[in-house]
């Protein structure tokens, strides 16, 4: 009803990110570049959780793979650091989707926690490549891009880079609302309602969730090509179990079901990472406590809360059921 | 790669799974009580390592180390179980969650309690010598950590297949809501079986820090390798985390002696192919 409200505000906050950022300090500029590459991979991981249902645990590895294979051409071939960018991008988003072809075979098939558990595994197994393949990935060392490409425009500037970020990450969000606004989207949130329902009206419920992970694999791809430049190293750390269970919790923070939320979960995990953790030693005492609280007490995530304090006609979510709020979906 | 090759990596390698077994059996068993991912699984082995250390700081006493460190750990999870886990209901998502946040208060805990230094327990002195049969050393404490397991499984075992209580659990496994409904208090057997599971993995901790060492990121190194073998084993079995405990214990230590490039894939391969083959694991039930 008021989604053209959302828009403008979506909009105008887009449009603060856009302006103020350039003119915060050098180290904010990181940040929210930081954030925006974090807030393309909890969106991929929204499709999968908040309309399809499926938890992923190893969001992580196709991030991964992008980011590897940027840097490995980018060391090896020296590939990718003028206007074959370009390619390189693609060739993520291709190995990104390639990867998860792959493991949605295994994956896709089971429910509930059985799929947290096999993706997890499916996580593991990039992680032990990576830690241990050391002439190609460089081991536990990880791989030092050279600066980053310049074809007419210098991304070596951060504040030139946070624009190509933003733009991608503006692109992605967009893509992504298309999707879930198809006929398509629509049929995941079928399935994550009903499976058995959607079957029996005649959906293969299978492959539309296959497709779905293969399309938040090809965005984690994203997320790993510009992650490797934005970075500058790539390792083992950035394919841990702890950055999928951190774009996870950043889809629960702000909301499952609603791709902005994920974005804003993004922002907060990220700042708490590295801007806390450069200020107290104490940090991970709040990121541990986020976890805990906003799983115990905000169960529709951030997103939820101005539906809340209006007192939604949605009916409030019962204790241990965390589904997204119809209003935030339609 | 003469015989004595194989016989010591053979022989390192189910001492290892022996170590796996304490850390993966409890592991399993929540699994297969609860349908809880427990993230924070690592953290249980992690802490009983560290609560270990201060007690035998304080006592000198490594014997009295294992069991204490144990029933702490044991005291931790029955506490994070009742206080946090049980009012989530069934909602493995927001459990998980809750889990690894736990993973991270832990480990910030541990930190600011023990440092971060990298640390060993050491054993007594009769446990770090080595017997000498048909001409193979063997160091008389991977004996003991294969005898532990032996130990704990039997004990685990015998509870499962001959009491009343291991009835009610296996009941639990099968069909929970069918437990409910015969009149098994289920929420009782999950606080027992959280409990249980964190001692194991406490006393997994002890053992494998003369070892593995005692360090901050050993919760997050060691909890994969876990996984892996409830997952070949099928999650919920008991004989289960048994062979795959064998067998992931074999699969590391031949996969970095012959192929260390590639030696968490022949770790991981063979899960792989159970999970596409059985997805419930060898001794898994759907």
């Amino acid at each position: 009803m008021d989604g053209r409200r959302k828009l403008m505000i979506l909009a105008a906050a887009l449009l603060a990110v856009l302006l103020v950022t350039p003119h915060s300090g050098s180290y904010i500029i990181v940040l929210v570049t930081h954030a925006l590459i974090f807030a393309i991979l909890a969106m991929s991981l929204d499709i999968l959780l908040g309309f399809a249902g499926l938890p992923s645990l190893g969001q992580a590895a196709y991030l991964g793979m992008g980011a590897y294979l940027t840097a490995i051409l980018a060391t090896r071939f020296q590939f990718g650091l003028d206007w074959t960018f370009w390619p390189v991008v693609a060739l993520g988003i291709v190995i990104g989707a390639a990867t998860a072809a792959l493991f949605g075979l295994f994956s896709v098939h089971a429910g509930g926690v059985y799929f947290l558990m096999i993706t997890l595994a499916l996580g593991m197994c990039v992680w032990g490549l990576a830690y241990r393949w050391n002439s190609l990935t460089g081991g536990d060392n990880g791989i030092v891009l050279p600066p980053r490409p310049a074809f007419g425009i210098q991304l070596a500037d951060d504040v030139t880079f946070f624009y190509l970020v933003f733009g991608f990450f503006v692109v992605s969000l967009a893509v992504l609302y298309v999707l879930v606004k198809s006929p398509f989207g629509r049929s995941l949130v079928g399935i994550r309602e009903n499976e058995l329902r959607m079957r029996i009206l005649g959906y293969n419920t299978w492959l539309h969730k296959y497709i779905a992970f293969i399309i938040a694999g090809g965005f984690g791809g994203l997320a790993g090509v510009l992650w490797a430049h934005a970075h500058g190293l790539v390792s083992p750390e950035d394919v841990v179990l702890a950055t999928s269970v951190d774009a996870l919790l950043m889809v629960v923070l702000g909301g499952p079901g609603t791709l902005v939320g994920g974005a804003i979960g993004a922002g907060i995990v990220v700042f708490l990472r590295e801007y806390l953790s450069t200020l107290v030693p104490w940090w991970q005492y709040v990121l541990g406590g986020v976890y805990v609280l906003a799983i115990l007490y905000l169960p529709g995530g951030l997103m939820s809360i101005p539906e809340r304090i209006r007192g939604s006609r949605a009916p409030s979510p019962r204790p241990g059921e965390a589904k997204p709020l119809q209003s935030a979906i339609h | 790669m003469d015989t004595q090759f194989w016989v010591i990596q053979a022989f390192n390698g189910l001492s290892y799974g022996a170590l796996l077994f304490l850390l993966a059996s409890g592991l399993s068993l929540i699994f297969g009580v609860m349908r809880i991912v427990n993230l924070a699984h690592g953290s249980f082995f992690l802490l009983g390592g560290y609560v270990a250390l201060t007690v035998i700081w304080t006592t000198g006493s490594w014997l009295l180390a294992l069991p204490v460190a144990a029933l702490v750990i044991a005291v931790v999870g029955l506490l994070m179980e009742r206080v946090f886990l049980r009012p989530l209901g069934f909602d493995p998502l927001r459990q998980v969650l809750l889990t690894v946040g736990f993973a991270f208060l832990f480990q910030q805990a541990a930190l600011d309690i023990w440092g971060g230094d990298n640390r060993d327990i050491i054993p007594p002195g009769m446990l770090k010598e080595s017997a000498v049969i048909g001409g193979f050393h063997f160091p008389i404490y991977r004996v003991f950590m294969i005898g532990m397991a032996l130990v704990m499984g039997l004990i685990l075992w015998l509870t499962m297949e001959k009491t009343r209580l291991g009835a009610m659990i296996r009941a639990t496994v099968d069909d929970a809501e069918m437990a409910r409904g015969v009149g098994i208090d289920t929420s009782r057997v999950s606080m027992f079986i959280f409990a249980l599971g964190a001692f194991l993995a406490g006393l997994g901790g002890v053992i494998g820090g003369a070892f593995l060492g005692v360090y901050p990121g050993l919760d997050f190194a060691i909890l994969p390798i876990a996984f892996a073998v409830v997952i070949i084993g099928g999650m919920g079995s008991l004989a289960g985390a048994a062979v795959g405990s064998l067998l992931v214990g074999l699969a590391d230590n031949f996969g970095k002696a012959l192929f260390p490039e590639i030696s968490y894939f022949t770790l991981y391969a063979p899960m792989v192919l159970i999970l596409a083959l059985k997805p419930t694991g060898l001794f898994g039930r759907e």
